[in-house]
């Protein structure tokens, strides 16, 4: 076949067979990996500022300019964690609780709107940098938000309604997964409400584990959810906390700039800052340390048994511990306060520090349990699934720990706020460890949501591999080691202070930059972009679930 | 083993998270390989409450560790019972600072108390050696205490600049020059170590 013909035809993927979950799931995917595009690039401009004067022949003079700087610094976790993240988990788990539980999705329509709602909030959020320059940073630090004597006040409203909008399609999400969890069709006709929520909360993986020690025989031998469910059923317990932090601190943000407008100057003091600190970090650290790592271990262990065909080993103690790590990650949020001299010393040592370093402890089991049940299945065929769960095996295993060593008061000092928080720990957990878990899922779903469609290239697949997963670890090492340096994370430098990092940070940026745009090519070569338009077209089969017989339903 | 400065705690962390990334990088690229061998055996056998305990004891030894070796925890978190031998106040409105001095010479050895007020947004506290690396910093809050001992042992000339962003009026908006950072604030002299 021609390569416009591939191009515009795909290898042999049929947008028209596609059903009503099939579609809804592509559409979110599509979105997320345009956001990320995005969001690398921003990355890039970013960097390229922080390389100092070289950099002003290649990008324009306005960039160096601190309004749009860190305007740019503003969005760019908004668009790459709600605008793409959540997009693609989001879209993997609404397609996956249907399939693993045997039961169609609760409604597609609202799985329409939450793909539509994150999409609309983010570009909202995007505009209010871009036009008015808004620029408060994702943290939200109390006043800066409302401060209408350094940022528009239209700017603020406008950001705020896009966060809205998309807490409001979290919230859509959250519905959607526990209707479709508590539905009592198909498999689940004949269970309870309380035996769904035993097993949602791994209570029956901790019996079981008792009855065990006990030598008595298992509470359940058949749980009434798979433990992936599981880690997703938990997982968005804290997404939902965090939606409803999210969103109660806009709602604090958009009662002042109305008032602004309205010609009302509201007193700010009449918030504690370090007590809204608190509350912020609490919501928000419930994005990392809650979903993050626990629905990355439902998604481990849904690959692991995906990938080797085989029980997961230990499965008992997986579900109970993904219960303990959701108990560990409402109390943790001091760690990101070791900086703050206000801050109660009982709270940094408990929360910020000891709490913390227990995340060393579940995430590591995730991992040993992983490992174990691939060691197990062994011989495996290295395949492009195998490989990026690797890569996302490997990525925790530098972050976390990354993690815990900046999580104490001794190291904090030096390190907070510094370019080694946001390198060698986020920006590792996320492209290396959350990203290639993702792209993990995406080749092991890819034939079920495409029906079998032929990938294109697998030696453009293997290429995306190497230089995701070199130019992540990368980039976050040197934005480490310029931390280490003493380069901070949330500064403007313009005269290259810090130019040699930020220079190899930059070209191992890059690579990412090229790696996406080959897996972006790939994956159009092998739907062509008339399946692309496709997919967004409305689905003759208005079935929610995938490989059920309507029978079963 | 004490840490006396951010340099050498800094140069420590740096050699041994590199030897640990390496390592798992390693452990994860052996682990890959062997997985599509047919014979592959175990080289080790980890045992799981073995494994569990090298967990707890990483994560609770690391903390050990940096407070027997790092002098500035203990001092932070009994600081309000220590005693020191000199206390400046600054302040912090509109990103500018109200300095206690225009220059600050501090005796080596010396404890000095930093107490710094905002009144208005969240700002930071860092002193920064020439060479642009981290000597010390915290978070500056409005309507909550910032204050912090501090003993230096080393020579240096230090800069003072906020450690945390309080909008882009921290910044000319056309050069995007730093407006809040205080070339050469502090000077420690005295010590045998540091620069002259």
């Amino acid at each position: 076949m021609s390569f416009v013909k591939t191009l515009i035809h795909g290898t042999n993927f049929d947008h028209k067979s596609l059903n009503a979950l099939q579609k809804v799931t592509l559409r979110a995917v599509v979105m997320a990996f345009l956001f990320y595009g995005l969001v690398a690039l921003e990355g890039m401009i970013m960097r390229m500022v922080s390389v100092g004067p070289q950099a002003r022949r290649i990008i324009p003079e306005e960039f160096f300019h601190p309004d749009h700087f860190f305007s740019i610094m503003t969005v760019h976790p908004i668009v790459g964690i709600f605008g793409s993240t959540y997009q693609l988990v989001f879209a993997a788990f609404m397609f996956l609780v249907p399939y693993l539980t045997k039961k169609p999705l609760y409604s597609v329509k609202l799985a329409n709107f939450v793909w539509l709602m994150i999409t609309i909030g983010t570009i909202l959020a995007w505009i209010s940098a871009f036009v008015w320059q808004y620029a408060p940073l994702y943290t939200l630090y109390w006043p800066l938000p409302a401060d209408t004597t350094q940022f528009s006040t239209i700017g603020g409203i406008v950001f705020i309604i896009g966060i809205a909008f998309i807490m409001i399609g979290t919230f859509g999400f959250i519905y959607n997964v526990y209707a479709t969890i508590f539905a009592r069709v198909g498999v689940h006709k004949n269970k309870t409400t309380k035996e769904l929520l035993i097993s949602g909360f791994g209570i029956d993986g901790l019996l079981n584990l008792i009855n065990k020690l006990k030598g008595k025989e298992p509470y359940t031998k058949e749980p009434a959810l798979a433990l992936p469910v599981v880690a997703i059923f938990r997982g968005t317990v804290d997404t939902f906390l965090d939606a409803v932090v999210i969103l109660g601190a806009g709602i604090l943000v958009l009662v002042y700039l109305l008032a602004d407008l309205g010609g009302v100057q509201l007193d700010v003091t009449a918030i504690d800052a370090l007590l809204y600190k608190n509350f912020f970090w609490w919501g928000l650290d419930l994005v990392a340390d809650g979903l993050v790592l626990i629905y990355v271990a439902g998604s481990w262990y849904l690959l692991a048994t995906l990938i080797t065909g085989q029980k997961l080993f230990m499965e008992n103690v997986a579900r109970a511990a993904l219960m303990l790590e959701l108990l560990v990650s409402w109390m943790v949020w001091s760690h990101h306060l070791l900086g703050d001299q206000g801050q109660p010393e009982m709270m940094k040592l408990i929360s910020g520090e000891m709490v913390t370093a227990f995340e060393l402890l579940t995430q590591g089991l995730a991992l040993f349990i992983t490992l174990v049940t691939l060691w197990k299945a062994r011989p495996l065929k290295m395949t492009m699934e195998l490989k990026y769960l690797l890569g996302g095996l490997a990525g925790f295993g530098l972050a976390v720990p990354a993690a815990i060593i900046q999580a104490d008061m001794g190291m904090n000092r030096v390190l907070h706020n510094t370019q080694w928080i946001i390198g060698a720990h986020v920006h590792i957990a996320l492209i290396v460890g959350l990203y290639m878990t993702l792209y993990s899922a995406v080749y092991v779903l890819w034939p079920l949501v495409t029906n079998n469609t032929k990938l294109y290239s697998y030696k453009l697949s293997n290429t995306h591999f190497w230089m995701h997963l070199i130019g992540g670890i990368g980039m976050g090492a040197f934005m480490g080691m310029a931390g280490l340096d003493g380069m901070l994370r949330r500064h403007l430098y313009v005269n290259g202070e810090f130019n040699f990092d930020m220079l190899m940070a930059a070209g191992f940026g890059t690579m990412l930059l090229i790696a996406w745009a080959i897996f972006l090519f790939n994956i159009i070569m092998s739907v062509g972009l008339k399946g692309l338009v496709g997919i967004f077209l409305p689905a003759k089969d208005k079935t929610a679930s995938y490989g059920l017989d309507p029978e079963d339903m | 083993m004490t840490f006396t400065n951010s340099l050498e705690l800094l140069s420590f962390h740096w050699v041994a998270y590199t030897i640990y990334s390496a390592l798992i990088l390693s452990i994860i690229a052996w682990f890959g390989y062997n997985l599509t061998r047919e014979k592959a055996k175990s080289v080790v056998r980890i045992p799981f409450y073995w494994y569990m305990a090298f967990l707890v004891a990483g994560g609770v030894g690391h903390h050990i560790f940096t407070y027997n070796t790092i002098p500035w925890v203990s001092q932070d978190i009994s600081r309000h019972d220590l005693s020191n031998d000199a206390t400046y106040k600054f302040t912090i409105q509109k990103h500018k600072w109200t300095l206690p001095a225009e220059k600050i010479v501090v005796q080596c050895g010396q404890t000095i108390n930093f107490d710094v007020v905002s009144k208005d947004l969240i700002y930071g506290f860092g002193l920064f050696r020439q060479d642009g690396s981290m000597a010390m910093q915290m978070q500056v809050n409005p309507g909550s205490a910032n204050d912090i001992l501090w003993t230096f042992h080393h020579n240096a000339v230090f800069d003072l600049d906020s450690t945390e962003y309080a909008g882009p009026a921290m910044y000319d908006r056309h050069t995007g020059e730093n407006l809040m950072k205080v070339k050469n604030f502090l000077e420690v002299v005295g010590c045998e170590k540091g620069a002259k």
